[in-house]
């Protein structure tokens, strides 16, 4: 039997920033993972897989990560992609000192 | 001090400019991710969790007071002002901008330094005793061999493809501050019949597969250390493992070929090339070692040290455990600790570094040093300045009085960091640290040794901790796997796992339950943890960290 497919997010690092990104519904490259495009279908999860490959211009690395619907867009699932939309958990550096920083403008 | 040769200039000015074109190469898009990676991991550069992270060498640890200064300006202006010091005697930058590094790179060359051959499959960054040229127990100060090793293998054109990395430590003392037990090649100086020469040990790593490395040469004189180490790396380069990245290593290779059947091969190939070596290295080596001839020891009076002993139990406590003896009457070796209760283990501020490249001038005859235990050196501090220096090192918090002791941890950045990480390891490392601070046993605790990986790769030598915590992903959740009488020292030995791993809330109790079963069961005061653990073995340790009670159990995963 194979596998049941779970919703998938594409996400790799911006190629300047080092930073992570994730894909956008209308092709754009987010800091912000809720702004993702939820993919739930495995076919056309590949297929956007294929288009993120092309930018290699923007982006480095672009792979599938598992995510699931939350309240305001598309959430991880494993602690690996938490982290990523945080940052390191010593110091604030990172998306959690980018988004206060965000929500203090 | 040794600076580099012009060459050694040139050279690296000239692969900055390369990289500068190719970064811009890869800004532009005419170099596509696949040709660009080699070319900056060559040049220290990796792509982590969150951002760039650049990688650079400190040869054998050692740096002097303006190096120190430019890697706080470094870590101010393109960084987010500070650096992580690793277990590899090299500085990260957590925070580089792609288009930064070659003006990074390019203010490293102001002052001898670079990022070259601290990745890919290459001979790297040669390691050794950080208390070389001070220790009062060595036979002879490892760094001109280190540097001889360093400059013989930087862009060796045989050397460039080999099958894996090759990592070599070198120490000049009977007790092994370098490890060199577990790297490819440990070159550890012996005395035979008044003559100094090396012991080669060969085929140690940690990793997947930790080995302790073997012994193929008891004595070789220190003429024959080039052409043996090149014969070496020359026979894995033939029947090293290409096939499987996990069994390239030459620790594999030895294991598989068997000790006896390398040492003929090495011998063989020896023969071969020593010849071809005339001597010129010998020159250079003279050339070295009188580069790095110690500084003018001055000779003055102690009372002020032992006056401030008396009166201040700070500082008492503090030169009790952070100072090792010294070759030189009246001097002692300051380990200034980067492991200040709950911080990060190995980093520093630009501040701090700052002040250590002002203490290293004021009191420290311009020296410096970078332990693999992620903490700051000054070998060559007279006595009756070390008040003062405690003083100073107090006020920017970099007076921590505890070397040696539990908080004195390794951890590798982990997966705040690592893209590699299976779970996190400065975490775990600032809470133990944070209750043993809380406990306040730490001094009544004594030598203990942890080593945090967040990953099999071992960068926090895990393996050859006292205590090792190895970070692992269970079904999608951070787990802990406890392994129990590692020792990286020259009584090396590999940890053994205890059992079952713990999720991250429950390794701090597991760490307290077994340092007070320690505490419980040592014979005296004397006893360290490990010579504990070799006497009772791990029983009683086992005990305290899975008890039969239901809450240990659902503890442990
Ligand atoms: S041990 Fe693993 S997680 Fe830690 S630094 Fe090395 S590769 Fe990264």
């Amino acid at each position: 039997m194979s596998r049941k497919f779970t919703p998938k997010v594409v996400t790799a690092n911006a190629l300047l920033e080092g930073d992570a990104v994730w894909l956008t519904a209308d092709d754009r490259w987010s800091t912000d993972m809720r702004e993702a495009e939820l993919l739930e279908d495995e076919a056309e999860a590949q297929v956007r897989l294929v288009f993120a490959a092309s930018q290699p211009d923007r982006v480095v690395g672009p792979y599938l990560a598992d995510a699931v619907a939350g309240p305001d867009g598309p959430e991880p699932t494993h602690f690996r992609e938490v982290f990523r939309t945080l940052g390191p958990s010593n110091y604030f550096h990172g998306k959690q000192a980018d988004e206060s920083a965000e929500a203090a403008r | 001090m040794y600076t580099y040769s012009e060459f050694d200039e040139a050279f690296v000015r000239e692969r900055v400019a390369q990289f500068r074109g190719q970064v811009e190469r890869r800004v532009d898009g005419s170099l596509t991710e696949d040709e660009f990676k080699p070319l900056r991991l060559m040049n220290g550069l990796y792509l982590q969790l969150h951002a760039y992270m650049l990688r650079v060498a400190i040869p054998y640890g050692t740096l002097n007071p303006d190096q120190m200064r430019q890697l706080a300006m470094i870590a101010e202006r393109w960084d987010r002002g500070y650096g992580h010091f690793t277990t590899r005697q090299n500085i990260q930058y957590n925070w580089p901008k792609l288009a930064d590094v070659p003006d990074m790179l390019d203010a490293l060359a102001d002052v001898g330094m670079h990022a070259i051959q601290t990745s890919g499959n290459t001979i790297r960054n040669v390691t050794a005793d950080h208390f070389a040229g001070a220790a009062a127990d060595e036979l002879l100060d490892p760094r001109p061999v280190a540097e001889l090793l360093r400059q013989w293998s930087t862009d060796h054109p045989e050397f460039q493809f080999l099958p894996r990395k090759f990592k070599i430590a070198v120490t000049g003392a009977p007790n092994d501050r370098a490890v060199v037990k577990s790297h490819d090649i440990g070159l550890q100086m012996v005395e035979r019949d008044g003559e100094t020469g090396v012991q080669v040990i060969v085929g140690g790593g940690l990793g997947r597969t930790p080995m302790i490395g073997k012994v193929v040469r008891e004595f070789l004189p220190l003429e024959d250390l080039l052409p043996y180490c090149e014969a070496i790396v020359s026979v894995w380069n033939l029947i090293g493992r290409r096939d499987n990245k996990y069994k390239a290593r030459i620790k594999i290779t030895v294991h598989e070929h068997g000790i006896d059947e390398i040492r003929r091969m090495v011998e063989e190939r020896f023969a071969e090339i020593r010849p071809g070596f005339t001597g010129v290295d010998q020159q250079l080596l003279a050339e070295l070692t009188g580069a790095f001839a110690p500084p003018a020891f001055k000779t003055a009076p102690t009372d002020a040290y032992e006056a401030a002993r008396a009166a201040d139990p700070v500082f008492r406590a503090w030169a009790d455990t952070n100072l090792a003896a010294h070759k030189a009457e009246g001097y002692a070796i300051v380990t200034v600790s980067l492991k200040a209760h709950g911080a990060t283990p190995g980093d520093a501020s630009a501040e701090q570094m700052r002040l250590l490249a002002d203490l290293a001038e004021r009191f420290g005859h311009q020296e410096l040093r970078i332990s693999h235990e992620q903490n700051v050196i000054l070998p060559h501090v007279h006595k009756a300045d070390l008040p003062e220096l405690h003083a100073a090192l107090k006020s920017a918090g970099l007076a921590t009085a505890n070397i040696g002791l539990v908080s004195d941890i390794i951890a590798c950045p982990g997966m705040d960091y690592c893209a590699l990480a299976t779970a996190r390891s400065i975490p775990i490392a600032q809470e133990i640290a944070t209750r043993i601070d809380e406990l306040k046993i730490e001094h009544e605790v004594g030598h203990m040794k942890i080593k945090i990986s967040g990953c099999i790769n071992a960068c926090g030598h895990h393996h050859v901790g006292h205590i090792g915590i190895l970070g692992l992903d269970r079904a999608g959740v951070e787990n802990y796997q406890i392994t129990l009488g590692g020792d990286g020292t020259e009584t090396a030995s590999i940890g053994e796992r205890a059992g079952p791993g713990f999720p991250a809330e429950g390794v701090v109790p597991a760490i307290e339950r077994l340092i007070f079963a320690y505490l419980d069961v040592r014979e005296s005061a004397d006893e360290t943890f490990l010579q504990a653990y070799r006497r009772l073995g791990p029983d009683p340790f086992k005990a305290a960290l899975y008890p039969a009670d239901d809450k240990g159990r659902a503890n442990a995963a």
